[in-house]
């Protein structure tokens, strides 16, 4: 028994992957000392179990398993969270083990919470983004029952609290390393008061704290002069003052986000004396102007990825200045900010170190990406994302330059045709992510080369061309393919299909958004060969019918699953799905009209990770709606033109789904609902939407016009 | 008329050309100190008044028995006595005016000239009648003397003979408005006057720049050691209440101007446009040293003795600096309870700001400006912004640690903040103007504030 758990401890060490795990724990074999790994303090409820069990028999075989061994168990389940469940279901000493184990906490209801902390003494994170109101009382236990084993709370999505919360967790746990306060747009000066008692904190995000002004960040700043990442977007309430404040106070900062202030050059420049300043955002700020970066006179070495996108203000001579100091950049993102002309990249010449440009949006000039292609050698992502002006010339220069290219974004680019892929595909064999969704004048010979040469392509996104059957068959060689894009493009059939599913076992995600050639028989395929399928969109593929989906439950792992507009689709589809994925979390069955209420009842029964839903034209009922709502998880509905749904059967469903954060709904029904029931809904943190939309009449009758 | 007056004034005049060391006037007895007469602008008076008195010591021992003696009854009597000369002389006149305006009505211009004479004559008779009416009652004298002493309620009070002064020009003015010739002169000792008002109003804000030892000019002038002429007044002197006095009847003032409106007073010879326009300065005729001032306290770097000499511009410059650095500071802010100043002007300048200074740090210090504060908080290490008190009680909570540091300071303050209300209304208001507006457009001013504050 020692030996064959001290092998397995070396197994585990050496970092062999097992697949199933036996033990002969039954085996009547004496075994005096249970473990040479087992610690003198051990589990002092054995000892009172062993004296309780006066005869041996009746011991239980998993104790003789020390903490260390099913911690080491526990660490390989880390991503399987219904695993761990059924882990801490064998046994009390089992049970224990996961407490103990667990170091992350992610409640759905702030309501579960002071069980949750009771069972769970060791937590470091607690991860609150789940739940929509948390109040300082939830606040206060959290503190009071982590002490300093907390070091990381995100209340990013959470309403509720109020600085006195924040200060209980602040003063009790002195170990709080990371803080994100996201989206708490009611917090004030006090709070960020509160925060700035948090010593060792290291990692702060304020975006949307709006009313949090000079005098808050500037007791931050005073107070956590540990911190090395500080986000303040849209922080309106901060000047320069707090600015230059924190980059004087807090000289540990590598990362910093200022996009949205109203931040100006002359805070900049205090920014950039930051010592060891690596990444700096100033997206969307329109107080830098040229003038302002034209003085900037120190040199920041240490900064090496910098965001400018959406700063219109910026022009060739300032950010000429700008990249002048920072010499050390790897990456520059410049969406949506100017225009790409040759004066403004001669400044990339600087740049030896430069790996990564985003010039997304902006207008690009052919002289312009000459330039870059002179100035930059060793790019490995290039994004002209939605740029105008991309012309093969401009491209293929820098595609030819930069043959180490891993990441490249052309969507939208209408220019370039098979003469850029022909070079894009030449030099840059060793592409990992191509997205060129509406490429219009590419054409389907030009895909080809794409499947004939880059043969380490993960991610493929090419959405709305005019990619064939023949195009997805050159893929064949493309093996590690995870990502596969190719909604909209209308030539594609089963064909094309199962040479994917024959070649590409790795896709996880597969988009056929309205690419009406597919039916069954690809699906089918697909789901057989891939089996790692976690995403699928097969939105308006109006062939599908529910073999395609009784064979997509063969995939395990699904997580999301659209298939609005199938109208072929019926209830038995969706439980197969339910009963054969349990880990889906997002559903969308719009418009597939023959999904009613036995679909539903399955679904809460067997899906109860179930966060979103679209259920609008259904045929579900009150019945199907109120079995739907005992999934404690559902966050996000969308129910729209159900025809059998009431007032009062809304009314109930709303009030029995205790989660609920987002519900889209009829206008019509808002007179219908009593008021106070709406608002204790809202007061519980749901949001809704009132959707005027008229009802479109199904052309189901249509569709099985054609079928017949 | 005082005919036997004007010539002593006159002598002192003629005496004035020759600039000399005030500091060789050791002789000049510290009683008499308190007469000499100081301008706060020309030094060429000053010299004048010194070696003026330096010549007439034994006349002004005479011609001043009143104001030294205001106990003496003999001095009471000739007092009296020269009181019922006046007024025989203002019953003269008058009747005199009474026979003449029967008879010359139709020569117009005569009689104008006639009943201008009559009305200066009659102002100055009743100024002098006023004047020496004061100095027959010794508490007047040392009302006059408590107000000069305490330089902060000279402006609230106003100065008897300087405003009948002005009364007496503004009521010929009115008179005169049919003159031609003469009127011109006369607005332009009143514009004269105003300017000298709006001088000694002008002079605050230069008078701060001493406070701050840099502003004197002198500091960077750089002048050579030699190449200008070190005067020294004593403490007496410069804090005397009074720099300009009447060698007459001994009345002090503060300014040139008012003595020359007072001159007028005793006698037709003061009255001529020369004698009462601001004395010019002859600079042009030959190279006049430059003047520049010491403080009398011996180690200051304001004293000729120190090393580093940085000499003082004007006698102002002296009088600010050596209260300043050198007297106690008896004038304590009424709103603060705290802040104290030697110079009334600087009370004054500071109770315009006191408690706009809402923004606070955790060491206690108030400041008026956001980027103050952070300039501040940037150069120590451990100070942190302090939120203000209402707003940290306002949401009920027990702000431990920070407020402690706080409330510390506020103790010493007093009532920095319940007494002043307006700083804590001015905080609150802008609290509920968040609420009501919208952070975004609040936070919209309060950007420009801090833009206007911090960085231009």
């Amino acid at each position: 028994m020692a030996e064959t758990v001290g092998n397995l401890c070396r197994k585990m060490h050496g970092g062999e992957g097992f697949d199933t795990l036996t033990l002969d724990l039954f085996s009547r074999a004496p075994s005096p000392a249970p473990c040479s790994y087992s610690k003198p303090a051990k589990r002092p409820r054995v000892d009172g179990a062993v004296t309780m069990g006066k005869d041996e028999d009746r011991q239980n075989p998993f104790d003789f398993l020390s903490e260390e061994i099913l911690f080491l168990i526990l660490d390989r389940l880390e991503s399987e969270p219904l695993s761990k469940k059924s882990f801490s279901l064998v046994c009390r000493s089992f049970y224990t083990a996961e407490s103990c184990h667990r170091r992350e906490l992610t409640p759905l209801r702030s309501g579960l919470l002071p069980a949750a902390l009771a069972r769970y003494p060791s937590v470091e994170k607690v991860d609150l983004s789940l739940c929509p109101t948390v109040t300082d009382t939830v606040l206060f236990s959290v503190g009071n029952c982590l002490r300093s084993s907390l070091r990381s709370i995100d209340l990013s999505r959470s309403k509720g609290f109020s600085h006195a919360g924040i200060e209980s967790v602040v003063e009790n746990c002195a170990n709080l390393v990371e803080m994100n306060l996201s989206n708490a747009t009611d917090l004030s000066d006090a709070a960020a008061a509160a925060i700035g008692r948090a010593r060792n904190l290291e990692r702060l995000w304020l975006a949307r704290c709006k009313l949090v002004t000079d005098m808050g960040i500037g007791c931050i700043a005073v107070g956590c002069q540990k911190l090395k990442l500080l986000c303040l977007k849209w922080c309106l309430g901060i000047s320069d003052l707090g600015v230059a404040l924190v980059a004087v106070k807090c000289k540990q900062l590598r990362n910093l986000n200022l996009s949205f202030t109203l931040v100006t050059g002359a805070g900049l420049e205090v920014v950039l004396q930051l010592p060891y300043l690596e990444d700096l955002a100033l997206v969307g700020c329109l107080c830098i102007d040229d003038g302002s970066l034209l003085s900037l006179k120190h040199e920041c070495k240490s900064l090496q990825v910098l965001n400018l996108s959406n700063s219109q203000p910026i022009n060739h001579a300032g950010l000429s200045s700008l990249l002048n100091i920072t010499v050390g950049l790897r990456q520059l993102n410049m969406a949506y900010c100017c225009m790409v002309t040759h004066s403004l990249t001669s400044s990339f010449r600087k740049l030896a170190k430069l790996q990564s440009v985003k010039l997304d949006g902006c207008e690009v000039t052919t002289a312009g990406l000459k330039t870059i292609a002179n100035a930059c050698v060793s790019l490995t992502e290039l994004s002209l994302r939605k740029c105008s002006g991309v012309t093969d010339d401009g491209l293929s220069s820098i595609v030819m330059k930069n043959k180490g290219l891993t990441n490249l974004d052309i969507t939208c680019c209408g220019n370039i045709t098979d003469l850029s892929l022909a070079n894009i595909t030449s030099s840059c064999t060793s592409l990992i992510t191509l997205q060129m969704e509406s490429c219009t004048l590419v054409s389907k010979e030009g895909f080809r080369l794409i499947g004939q040469h880059c043969h380490l392509l993960e991610h493929l996104d090419l959405t709305d061309n005019e990619l064939d059957d023949e195009g997805l068959k050159a893929f064949s060689g493309c093996h590690k393919l995870s990502i596969l894009k190719i909604g909209i493009c209308l030539k594609i059939s089963d064909e094309g299909l199962i040479h994917i599913a024959k070649n590409c076992p790795k896709l996880r995600e597969l988009d056929l958004y309205r690419s009406a050639g597919v039916k069954d028989a690809g699906i089918r395929a697909i789901a057989h060969g891939c089996p790692q399928l976690q995403i699928t969109n097969l939105a308006y593929c109006t062939w599908i019918t529910d073999a395609s989906l009784r064979a997509l439950s063969k995939c395990s792992d699904l997580n999301t699953l659209e298939i609005r507009g199938c109208p072929q689709v019926s209830s038995a589809g969706v439980i197969a799905i339910a009963v054969g994925c349990p880990k889906l979390t997002k559903l969308d069955i719009k418009k597939c009209y023959y999904v009613n209420d036995a679909a539903m009842l399955i679904l809460a029964r067997f899906s109860r990770n179930l966060h979103q839903i679209n259920l609008s034209y259904c045929s579900i009922t009150n019945v199907g709606l109120l079995a739907l709502a005992s999934v404690g998880c559902l966050q996000n509905m969308t129910i729209l033109h159900l025809k059998g749904l009431t007032p009062n059967g809304l009314a109930a469903a709303l009030l029995a789904c205790g989660g609920l954060t987002k519900v889209k709904l009829n206008s019509s029904f808002k007179p219908l609902i009593p008021r106070p029931l709406l608002e204790h809904v809202e007061e519980r943190g749901c949001v809704f939407q009132w959707i005027d939309k008229p009802f479109q009449v199904p052309f189901s009758s249509l569709v099985q016009e054609t079928c017949t | 008329m005082d005919s036997k007056r004007m010539p002593i004034f006159e002598a002192s005049s003629s005496g004035g050309d020759q600039s000399r060391n005030l500091n060789q006037n050791h002789q000049v007895d510290v009683s008499n100190s308190i007469d000499i007469c100081f301008d706060a602008r020309s030094e060429q008076s000053l010299i004048k008044f010194s070696s003026n008195l330096d010549h007439n010591s034994s006349d002004q021992s005479y011609q001043t028995p009143q104001f030294k003696m205001n106990l003496d009854p003999r001095a009471m009597l000739n007092n009296l006595d020269f009181l019922e000369q006046k007024i025989h002389q203002i019953r003269d006149i008058v009747r005199s005016t009474l026979n003449n305006k029967g008879r010359i009505s139709t020569q117009s211009n005569e009689f104008a000239v006639q009943q201008q004479l009559i009305n200066t004559d009659l102002t100055s008779i009743i100024i002098q009648l006023i004047s020496t009416a004061g100095t027959l009652l010794p508490s007047m004298k040392n009302v006059l003397a408590n107000g000069g002493s305490s330089v902060g309620q000279i402006p609230s009070i106003p100065d008897s003979a300087s405003d009948l002064g002005l009364v007496g020009t503004s009521q010929q003015k009115l008179d005169l408005v049919s003159e031609g010739t003469e009127l011109s002169e006369y607005e332009e000792l009143i514009k004269g006057l105003g300017e000298w008002d709006d001088e000694g109003i002008k002079s605050m804000p230069a008078d701060d720049n001493d406070v701050k030892d840099s502003g004197d000019g002198v500091s960077g002038e750089n002048l050579p050691p030699g190449s200008y002429e070190v005067l020294q007044l004593e403490k007496e002197e410069i804090l005397a209440p009074h720099t300009h006095f009447c060698t007459i009847c001994g009345k002090g003032f503060k300014r040139d101007a008012n003595l020359r409106m007072h001159m007028r007073g005793h006698g037709d010879e003061y009255k001529s446009p020369s004698a009462l326009s601001k004395p010019q300065k002859e600079a042009s005729s030959e190279p006049v040293l430059l003047k520049r001032y010491s403080c009398p306290f011996v180690g200051c770097k304001r004293n000729r003795e120190h090393k580093n000499f940085l000499p003082l511009k004007t006698i102002l410059c002296v009088k600010n600096h050596y209260k300043r650095s050198h007297c106690d500071k008896s004038y304590i802010c009424r709103k603060c309870n705290n802040k104290k100043f030697s110079v009334m002007a600087d009370l004054k300048t500071h109770e315009k700001h006191c408690g706009s200074d809402k923004w606070l740090c955790s060491c206690g210090t108030t400041f008026s400006r956001k980027d103050k504060l952070f300039g501040h908080i940037a150069l120590f290490q451990g100070h942190t912004p302090a939120l203000p008190m209402d707003e940290i009680k306002g949401q009920g909570t027990s702000d431990q640690g920070h407020s402690c540091e706080v409330t510390t300071k506020m103790e010493e303050t007093n009532d920095l903040f319940s007494d002043n209300a307006i700083g804590v209304t001015n905080v609150s208001d802008f609290g509920n103007a968040e609420d009501d507006y919208g952070f975004f457009s609040m936070n919209i001013d309060s950007f420009n504030f801090g833009g206007i504050d911090g960085f231009q």
